[in-house]
């Protein structure tokens, strides 16, 4: 590994308690993050894409264990940390998150600017209020926004706006991973295409590493340079996103990418995976996949398939690639 | 009379409540002008899709038609026979022929009711058949129609023990069992994830080749739509802007409002254009809509006071392509 990567993320698993069992929501999950470089995270909902976001950062409910693992960043284990580590290191100044719909992520009754004040004063004790003040203007700058708006409500923000404002507040403490949770989902089209052309400029312009959780894989294609595809709290598929958008090896993948049509695309008939995903509190034996699977062979339903490297960087979980 | 609905300069006003203080002080009474003067026509076994952004009057136009609100202004033609004015009370055999599936199958299905109750509730309220053995042949009739099968399966089910996907094609079946010639699908597909939206848009154009049905397809989803649809018309704060095929609309679109909805659609290729960003800002409110043309504060072809001062009309501009854009009319 010549490349350095900011986050090494190596088997790891975390399922949430409830009362009939456990929730297998992320299961033996491996990728890697390198400096400057967006990867996208895609799978249909309940696939554990937002778990693994939540377990990174540490920020779990109360029922959720870690089973197992490593979260490497910048050489150190997460998940051995003390509390005090976690915040002093990591949360915020190294590793960030924009929560999943913006519209709701901001508190109603506190202005915008002291919301992105209090956090930078939480993770960076040292700031006075004046300096704090000053850099949330230099935000709102960078993501596109009048600075002379940081101290409005936030329901005077449109949705676009919020969505700004969380980007910003994210980027308060100059972390090194963003973290983005479905950004542009609940936006219509021309604000969700500015969104996205926000975060490809931060990228470039801090060159900030970033993680993109996504159903759409349109909005990966247009933010990343590498995916990962999940499947029931496994990713099936990771690689390069050319390759995995050209030559797509698993079945899921496949048919995923068939699901979406292409406005520029000739009218075709739309292709869809018969059945639904699976409840991941009895995933499926085997291979999860196996029960909507149109290669499925005896094999996929009794072992879980192997972790293939088919080319180089592009690794994919299927017992198709060990048969040839 | 090939068109089964035709709409004719239909507007909606909702009153917008000021508050105990305000209604005191402000004498004007606002409305929020959601629907301003829509013509549109839609033909037997036609799928006309609506798309714009959330704001534009696309909702508001499909209850309007099935007249689950009352219009302010404008004519709803169905059938060839005007519906507008007819009260309440004899609309019941109307409905019979317009149904609606709307947009989340999470709450659009009584929790309480199995599926067959579900489905043969609209049975029962038409009073169609006079035995519970024909409404039970109906229900499984739509049952199959929905690919539910068998329908023995699922008639004693209840929603939370189905699927999203199956839920939604439950609302299918239930829009289904009265064999309507029209039916207005609510964005039937953006709550389902989506492997299984596919399977719920075919089934739409499968029933339209089966039973010659009408949909009015409300969408904020161009790349779906063109998939979909046959004609489509582009709405922006409660006006028509564009209408016509689709391949007139997404393959040459001539409003720039149009063009730079295409534009912003994010492209499922990593090799391919990004998705660029033409227009600035957001919809503005449609309380107090600018004035002229209402997308020329943030039109990139702006051409000058004319846009500010001067509504454009929806005009023809060759075959079945109507925009209602300044550069277009001479």
């Amino acid at each position: 590994m010549i490349q350095m990567s900011v986050l090494d993320v190596q088997n790891l698993k975390m399922y949430y308690k409830i009362g009939r069992g456990y929730v297998y929501a992320v299961d033996d999950v491996n990728f890697k993050v390198e400096k400057g470089v967006g990867l996208g995270l895609a799978g249909e909902s309940g696939c554990g894409k937002s778990s693994i976001a939540i377990t990174i950062l540490r920020i779990l409910p109360t029922n959720a264990r870690i089973f197992g693992g490593k979260v490497i960043f910048e050489g150190k284990n997460v998940l051995t940390m003390d509390e005090a580590a976690l915040r002093n290191q990591i949360r915020w100044g190294g590793i960030s998150l924009v929560f999943q719909g913006a519209m709701n992520a901001l508190n109603p009754v506190y202005r915008v600017e002291d919301q992105i004040i209090e956090a930078i004063r939480l993770h960076e004790p040292q700031t006075s209020k004046e300096e704090a003040k000053e850099r949330v203007k230099k935000l709102f700058e960078l993501v596109g926004m009048d600075p002379e708006r940081s101290s409005n409500y936030p329901h005077e923000f449109s949705g676009g706006m919020r969505q700004r404002a969380c980007i910003a507040m994210a980027l308060a403490c100059n972390p090194k991973l963003l973290i983005a949770d479905e950004p542009g989902t609940a936006l219509d089209v021309v604000v969700q295409a500015q969104t996205l052309k926000l975060l490809r400029e931060l990228k470039e312009k801090l060159g900030l590493s970033m993680i993109v959780i996504s159903h759409d894989l349109s909005i990966i294609a247009e933010t990343c340079q590498k995916s990962a595809i999940m499947y029931a709290g496994w990713i099936v598929e990771y690689g390069d996103i050319v390759s995995i958008f050209k030559e797509p090896l698993h079945p899921y993948t496949q048919d995923l990418i068939g699901a979406f049509p292409s406005i520029h695309s000739k009218r075709t008939r739309l292709s869809y995976i018969p059945g639904s995903p699976p409840d991941l509190l009895n995933p499926p034996s085997g291979c999860r996949f196996h029960p909507r699977c149109k290669y499925a062979m005896e094999i996929c339903k009794k072992e879980k398939p192997p972790l293939v490297e088919a080319s180089s960087g592009h690794y994919v979980l299927c017992h198709l690639l060990t048969k040839r | 009379m090939d068109e089964v609905v035709k709409v004719e300069n239909l507007k909606k006003y909702f009153p917008v409540s000021l508050g105990f203080f305000r209604t005191l002080t402000t004498r004007k009474e606002l409305f929020v002008r959601a629907v301003d003067g829509i013509n549109l026509k839609i033909k037997k076994g036609e799928i006309f899709g609506l798309a714009g952004e959330s704001g534009s009057g696309k909702t508001t136009t499909g209850r309007l038609i099935l007249r689950l609100i009352e219009p302010t202004a404008g004519k709803i033609f169905f059938n060839g026979q005007e519906i507008t004015k007819i009260p309440g009370k004899n609309f019941k055999a109307l409905r019979r022929k317009m149904q609606i599936i709307f947009q989340d199958p999470y709450e659009s299905i009584n929790p309480r009711f199995t599926i067959y109750d579900v489905i043969s509730e609209p049975l029962h309220i038409q009073k169609i058949f006079n035995s519970e053995k024909e409404i039970e042949d109906a229900v499984f009739k739509a049952l199959e129609a929905v690919k539910l099968a068998p329908p023995e399966v699922f008639i004693y089910r209840y929603p939370h023990e189905l699927s999203g996907g199956q839920r939604q094609r439950v609302a299918v079946a239930r829009a289904l069992v009265l064999n309507p010639e029209f039916i207005v699908a609510d964005e039937p597909v953006s709550m389902l994830d989506v492997s299984i939206r596919a399977e719920v848009l075919n089934l739409m154009t499968e029933l339209r080749e089966k039973t010659g049905v009408s949909f009015l397809y409300i969408t904020h989803d161009l790349a779906l739509a063109r998939h979909i649809c046959d004609t489509i018309g582009v709405m922006y704060l409660g006006k028509m802007m564009e209408m016509g095929t689709v391949e007139q609309v997404i393959g040459e679109p001539l409003h720039p409002y149009t063009q730079a909805l295409i534009k912003a659609v994010p492209v499922p290729d990593p090799s391919s254009k990004r998705s660029e960003v033409v227009i600035k800002g957001e919809i503005p409110s449609p309380i107090n809509p600018p004035s002229g043309c209402r997308f020329h504060t943030r039109c990139p072809s702006y051409i000058g006071d004319i846009c500010k001062t001067k509504e454009p009309q929806l005009i023809n501009v060759g075959g079945e392509h109507y925009v209602a854009c300044h550069l277009y009319s001479k």
